[in-house]
């Protein structure tokens, strides 16, 4: 009990010690994924968004849509029969930050893309009483009077690249030209549209 | 029982750290009690007061030292049983994945064989038995209603199903091409060609087909620019082409009338900025044997 006095009264090597003592959680459970292929190599045929895309996820972000819906199909029957296949660690590789979430108010999105038509996404967001009588999502009706400027789209996909995520300086180059005055709406319907995609079987 | 998935150092440094804080915990509290200055419940106290609050220096309680000692043998038996120490997969062989084929092979065993006779069936007979046209009906309150409605109404920009007006055909084999591969409408936009004036005379004509209030002299301009351009797809009679999924106008049915704007509003929004309508291809999410079912359910409607 002395030696524990002694940490006690010393609030320095208290904090120290308690981060020693954290830090076995993740030293066991996050850094050996850096090193697992599985986690860190993109399923194939995976591409990175495109401009207008990522500024959609900008604006999913913003908007915050991952606080009520989801990315992440979970390998039960009961999920996968409704979304489709389950989420795999390769399809997250490019995402930062990720967006898996943690709650469903909404459902699942992680299978989102081709499951409805642009129209019918513009109508949802717009009021999604009019489509979903039941909905309790919010209305986002602004999203189609905002336009993009594409001032920091290349800024934003240069920073991706440092990051790992092969954006090609072309495309980078572009960026700004390809999202300058387009709608927020239609920029987040071409992300809504591209989400797990890449997986097949599904 | 072993898997690949981490390189082997790292699969070994997992499990060092796991049994080291395992076998630390087991220590610090052995030491612990080892070092405890009274075996039984006493009045002293540790010795000093912060506040003028101060502390019992009683031994861990028994109940309190056995619970611990237990998690940790519960601990060390999970890690036999399950995945945890590295590449170690546990004697179970279990895997999140494993479950989910499992699972996924037991609904195959129950429900295959349900599926299968469905399948036999023709969408005629189909559409006649109530059970198929339940299992029907929850498939499409699942995955159609959202844009059709629960009631298979329709909304605006959603085609009705129920009527006997037909976008792309009503047939069993139409209805289960529109579902297998979707459906994807193409008109064109006609404001750059017709202009202000064209759109409100082309309007007028439209709206005529089908018998509606119109400005005689402007429909009949409408008349020559529906001739020239729309005639191709909806046909010189305006009852429209359903291999090209182009509407008939000469019905009342207007997939486009917003709810805010009279049909003559409508048409003319429409002819100023094309329609898009897109079904999306059911088969690569559901599969042939809910198709069929769904073919069945969807045709059944139009066929009360």
């Amino acid at each position: 009990m002395k030696s524990h006095e002694y940490i006690e009264k010393r609030l320095g090597v208290l904090a120290a010690l308690i981060v020693v003592v954290i830090s076995f959680g993740g030293l066991a459970e996050i850094v050996p994924l850096f090193h697992m292929s599985k986690t860190t190599t993109p399923i194939e045929g995976m591409k990175p968004w495109s401009a207008i895309q990522l500024e959609g996820r900008d604006i999913y972000i913003r908007e915050g849509c991952h606080v009520c819906h989801t990315q992440m199909v979970r390998p039960f029957r009961a999920e996968t029969e409704r979304y489709g296949h389950y989420s795999v660690a390769g399809e997250s590789v490019w995402e930062r930050p990720f967006l898996w979430g943690s709650k469903r108010t909404g459902p699942d999105l992680a299978r989102l893309g081709g499951k409805y038509s642009d129209d019918w996404h513009r109508a949802h967001m717009y009021n999604p009483r009019d489509v979903v009588p039941e909905s309790n999502m919010p209305s986002f009706p602004w999203l189609f009077q905002n336009t993009l400027s594409g001032d920091d789209t290349a800024d934003k996909m240069r920073v991706m690249q440092t990051l790992g995520v092969p954006y090609t300086d072309d495309e980078i180059a572009t960026a700004r030209e390809s999202v300058r005055g387009k709608t927020e709406i239609e920029a987040l319907v071409a992300y809504l549209q591209g989400l797990g995609t890449v997986m097949k079987d599904r | 029982m072993f898997n690949d998935s981490l390189p082997t150092f790292w699969s070994i440094w997992v499990a060092i750290i796991t049994l080291l804080v395992i076998f630390g915990c087991l220590w610090l509290v052995m030491v612990v009690r080892r070092s405890e200055p009274f075996k039984e419940e006493t009045e002293q106290t540790v010795g000093h007061a912060f506040d003028g609050i101060e502390e019992y220096d009683n031994p861990l309680p028994r109940w309190w030292y056995l619970k611990f000692l237990g998690t940790i043998v519960f601990g060390l038996g999970y890690l036999v049983l399950y995945p945890g120490l590295g590449n170690f997969q546990g004697i179970l062989n279990w895997s999140s994945t494993g479950q989910w084929e499992e699972e996924m092979a037991a609904a195959e065993v129950k429900y295959g064989p349900v599926f299968a006779a469905f399948g036999q069936q023709s969408i005629e007979e189909l559409a006649q038995d109530p059970k198929a046209l339940e299992v029907g009906g929850r498939l499409f309150a699942n995955n159609c209603a959202v844009c059709h409605g629960s009631g298979a109404k329709g909304a605006y920009g959603f085609p009705n199903l129920t009527d006997e007006e037909w976008l792309y055909g009503g047939s069993p084999e139409k209805i289960k091409e529109s579902l297998n591969v979707g459906r994807m409408a193409n008109m064109p936009a006609w404001q750059g060609i017709l202009g202000d004036a064209g759109i409100e005379e082309t309007s007028h004509y439209v709206v005529s087909l089908s018998g509606r209030a119109h400005d005689e002299a402007l429909a009949a301009k409408g008349q020559t620019h529906f001739q020239t351009y729309c005639a191709a797809c909806h046909m010189p009679t305006g009852e429209g082409m359903q291999m090209l999924g182009a509407p008939n106008l000469t019905d009342d049915v207007w997939l486009y009338k917003a709810p805010n704007l009279t049909v003559l509003e409508s048409v003319k929004q429409t002819l100023r900025h094309g329609r898009q309508g897109v079904m999306p291809a059911q088969l690569p999410r559901l599969g042939e044997d809910k198709v069929h079912l769904l073919t069945a359910y969807v045709y059944s409607l139009s066929q009360q």
